[in-house]
């Protein structure tokens, strides 16, 4: 089932939690809400379960109207941000949870129920803990327990609020895997939120990358991970350098250089603001070529790990810039801090800067 | 929008809906009928209603009382709520939960028990009469009771905040040279004052209103041990209606102000805490 | 009030209490630990023993005799009916109240709050006199009453509703930190489960609130049953027909039966007991589980 979200808008007292967001689920897709808390990716998820009404707009279904609908009837799954688990019930019964509500000419049999359940508990691999406690549990199978109990009934949808967020990094990384596979497997349409990139970019077929209540970029991972939208997903997704700059007919000028910009990256002249990602920025000893390069100075290496990370300073510049090269790279530069290089920016993006206008 | 509340729980109008019916019902019809009656009195009937030599007596008596036993409970409650927090003894945990003894002990029954200690051949009584000093049926007296049904209110508001001190503050403290008086005075009393305070009013704000534990000891003697809810007894027996109400509605005003003061407190003293978290 | 908090999992533990640094010479600590235990046998102790001490003097036959006397076996049945009616009523009210108050956001909900508090304030004789006021028989419903032949003041309905007001806010003060504390996450689960608004109250919320709940019910019932000053001016004071036992207790004592007075008061004074054993009892399981709470 799909989901489409049209012009929502959300406020809670001063504060605007969703300014106008449009948005679209396709359907069997596995959707991340990504931005910074506060952004208001919680409330547009808790907007599509029915758990808040929006002020304006509208939530549809696969094409129908179901704003006005009671959250009872939605058939979602909901996946709570610390699991909500019922503390009192059984492992079991919380699965069950959903089907023993039913009212009694929709309610499944005991066996039926009990069938349900244990395949459930089978499918997020807990079955030998049916008739433990939430608080017996551990952080990552109470996670997959609250998965289990929202799939329980069924649902056309599943939203999931920060499934990870209370998780130690170990933990995290092999259930983002795990729910990737089981989405695989169900293909059901499903939205989570989450302020971790990486967890964004591992896990989800597509990303929505929200700020300040308004959507900044729709696109897969290697969409707004190689071309973002704006300066804001720029920054929020991976690591980058910025400049101030100027744009004066396809040129950009960055620290005294003059840069000739791509033809789909094209601004209109005036104040602009440059990002280099460090992984586009190369390092020379010498000179070589007619390339517009940067004098630096290496202040400082980090060379633990696969990647190296040089923080490099621009001669006569305050400014620091941050490059990252491979071992082998670093190994054949030999470089030592201290030393003066050549630094050769590769995919400068440019956009314009507001906040110098305004 | 159908849904003018952001919550889409259920039940919200007919759980406010009754709580409001309810306690109008019982709380604030009944309670503004002491108001309405009141008005049916002129300025001056009023007046010498609730301002003559008596009844000023029995303020004076009431309010002075109730001072001094918060005071004393202020004191040893919060020794009670050190001792019981920070040290171990023989019969710790029973006495702990006999702190709660005048919460579940009615009024009537500690009245008579402390008359009975307390009377001049009383186990008590008995000791101090030799030297002259009479406690049960005076002012002292009133002051025993009085803090008698004072007592938990700040050995259960202290407490709590006692055992969630953070014991590296103090340990902060001992490390940069502070004694354990010091400690005492510029870490834990600060921390644990509003608190303090808190209990001490609640101790004082019951011991305004309370007749059951006093009248047995007080001896109830006009302009000297006769405390003020003797006094609307009094004038009700006698059929005075409105003079009773008259006193009353002194009384529930002194409440109202003290109940709100209770609540900033408690207010401003969660928000200290959460703030500190 | 004391709350559940009280026995919540201290902080500072019995490692600490035995470092040097942060705990007192042994001679303080005797001597604080002496003069709190001074403190609570002067106000606490002594009384509690003297009820049982005057109450035996005469022997057991005669207290025994106290007890099974015709009005004081109609008092303890007035208690006990008071206190089943105005527990059951102010225990609904106490749920109802706390879930408008911790689960939804709305205007005057701290006013609210103070007005459910107000009964704690207002001195039991005043409580007493309100009604009296509405009901007497100079009061707005007294000529009413009277020319329809019914009785509320100097009669059981008065007692209750004197009852009922002295222990209005004692579950409603329970429940709504408790439940603002546990949120309204596990509701909004069962509902996207479909549970309807019942469902919810009966399988969720309730399940969660029990052992708070029932704590207030124990301090509620306490205090019902021994109230004195508000029942007292609403009873007039008919023997074997509206006495309560507390009432029950002043009337012996007055008349200088102390024997009977304190037998009757020993019974009370047990009943208390048995509230604060109960209480520690609840407050242990009501700490076991918000510990099994603060580890989810």
């Amino acid at each position: 089932m799909s989901i489409e979200i049209r012009n929502v808008k959300k406020n809670f007292g001063d504060f605007s939690a969703l300014n106008d967001v449009t948005l679209d689920v396709p359907s069997g897709e596995l959707v991340a809400l990504l931005g910074p808390s506060g952004c208001g990716k919680t409330t547009l998820l808790r907007i599509i379960a029915g758990l808040e009404a929006p002020d304006a707009g509208s939530i549809h279904f696969h094409g129908k109207d179901t704003t006005e609908r009671d959250v009872r009837e939605r058939q979602v799954g909901f996946v709570f941000q610390h699991y909500a688990l019922f503390r009192h019930m059984t492992v079991f019964e919380n699965v069950a949870f959903g089907l023993r509500v039913r009212p009694k000419e929709t309610r499944p049999s005991d066996a039926e129920i009990k069938r349900r359940v244990h395949e459930l508990l089978e499918l997020v691999q807990l079955d030998w803990l049916a008739d433990r406690y939430p608080p017996q549990l551990s952080g990552g199978q109470r996670q997959r327990i609250a998965l289990a109990r929202a799939l329980a009934v069924e649902p056309k949808v599943l939203l999931l609020d920060e499934p990870f967020g209370a998780l130690d990094a170990k933990v995290r990384k092999e259930l983002r895997r795990w729910l990737r596979r089981l989405h695989d497997e169900l293909h059901i349409t499903s939205v989570f939120v989450t302020h971790d990139q990486e967890e964004a970019l591992e896990v989800a077929d597509r990303i929505v990358v929200m700020n300040k209540g308004k959507v900044e970029q729709i696109g897969t991972p290697q969409e707004v991970y190689d071309n973002p939208a704006t300066p804001y997903v720029y920054n929020f997704l991976g690591n980058v350098n910025q400049f101030k700059s100027n744009v004066l007919k396809g040129e950009a000028s960055i620290g005294g250089l003059n840069i000739k910009l791509e033809k789909e990256n094209q601004q209109a002249d005036g104040a602009a603001l440059a990002y280099i990602r460090p992984h586009d920025i190369d390092v020379q000893r010498v000179k070589s070529g007619s390339a517009p390069a940067f004098e630096a100075k290496v202040n400082y290496i980090h060379a633990i790990g696969p990647l190296v990370r040089l923080e490099l300073q621009q001669l006569g510049q305050d400014a620091i810039i941050e490059a990252e090269l491979t071992q082998e790279r670093f190994r054949e530069l030999g470089l030592n801090t201290g030393e003066q290089v050549f630094i050769y920016p590769r995919n400068v993006r440019v956009f314009a800067d507001n906040t110098a206008s305004a | 929008m159908s849904k003018k509340h952001n919550n889409v729980l259920p039940g919200f109008n007919l759980s406010l809906g009754f709580t409001i019916f309810y306690l109008s019902l019982i709380v604030l019809i009944p309670l503004s009928a002491a108001f309405i009656k009141t008005s049916t009195l002129s300025l001056h009937e009023f007046w010498v209603a609730v301002a003559s030599p008596r009844v000023v007596a029995s303020y004076k008596l009431t309010f002075g009382a109730s001072l001094i036993g918060a005071s004393i409970n202020a004191l040893f409650g919060l020794l009670t709520a050190w001792v019981l927090t920070r040290y171990t003894f023989p019969g710790k945990r029973i006495i702990d939960a006999l702190v709660d003894l005048p919460f579940a002990l009615p009024t009537a029954v500690a009245g008579i028990a402390l008359t009975a200690i307390y009377a001049p051949n009383g186990w008590i009584g008995s000791l101090l009469a030799p030297h002259g000093i009479k406690v049960a049926f005076t002012p002292i007296g009133i002051v025993i009771a009085l803090t008698f049904i004072g007592l938990p209110f700040v050995v259960r508001t202290v407490q709590p905040i006692l055992e969630d001190l953070e014991a590296e503050t103090e340990e902060a403290a001992a490390s940069l040279g502070a004694n354990r008086w010091q400690t005492f005075t510029k870490i834990i009393f600060p921390a644990i004052a509003p608190a303090l305070l808190t209990g001490f009013s609640l101790a004082f704000a019951r011991a305004i209103g309370e007749y059951g534990s006093v009248i047995f000891i007080a001896g109830n003697m006009p302009m000297v041990s006769e405390i003020t809810p003797l006094i609307i007894i009094t004038k009700l027996e006698q059929y005075d209606y409105a003079g009773a109400t008259a006193v009353a509605v002194v009384m529930l005003v002194i409440s109202f102000i003290l109940l709100l003061g209770i609540n900033g407190l408690q207010w401003w003293n969660s928000r200290r805490n959460s703030r500190a978290i | 009030m004391s709350g559940i908090s009280t026995t919540q999992f201290s902080k500072y533990n019995a490692k600490i209490a035995k470092n040097r640094a942060t705990s007192e010479p042994a001679w303080v600590r005797w001597t604080l630990i002496a003069a709190a235990l001074l403190y609570l046998s002067l106000f606490l102790f002594m009384p509690l023993a003297a009820v049982f001490t005057e109450a035996l003097r005469k022997g057991v036959d005669t207290y025994i005799s106290a007890l099974v006397d015709a009005d004081a076996l109609s008092a303890m049945k007035l208690t006990f009916i008071a206190a089943l009616i105005a527990v059951p009523l102010n225990l609904v009210f106490g749920v109802a109240a706390a879930w408008a108050i911790a689960k939804f956001e709305f205007k005057g909900k701290s006013i609210l709050i103070t007005l459910i508090d107000l009964p704690f304030a207002v001195s039991p004789v005043i409580a007493g006199l309100i009604y009296v006021l509405i009901f007497g028989l100079q009061g707005w419903f007294g000529q009413w009453l009277s020319d329809h032949d019914l009785k509320v003041i100097f009669a059981i309905p008065g007692i209750v509703l004197a009852t009922i007001f002295v222990t209005f806010p004692f579950v409603a003060r329970e429940l709504i930190p408790l439940m603002q504390a546990q949120g309204k996450d596990e509701e909004e689960a069962a509902l996207v489960l479909g549970a309807s608004g019942w469902q919810i109250l009966w399988r969720v919320t309730l399940p969660n609130i029990k052992w708070g709940l029932l704590y207030g019910v124990i301090l509620t019932n306490a205090r019902a049953m021994g109230e004195f000053g508000a029942v007292s001016v609403v009873s007039g004071h008919i023997r074997g027909l509206t006495n309560t036992m507390p009432l029950h207790v002043e009337i012996l004592y007055n008349e200088y039966n102390y024997a009977a007075a304190f037998a009757a008061a020993s019974v009370l004074a047990l009943l208390a007991l048995v509230t604060l054993v109960l209480k520690s009892i609840v407050e242990w399981y009501a700490a076991r589980s918000a510990r099994a709470i603060e580890q989810n």
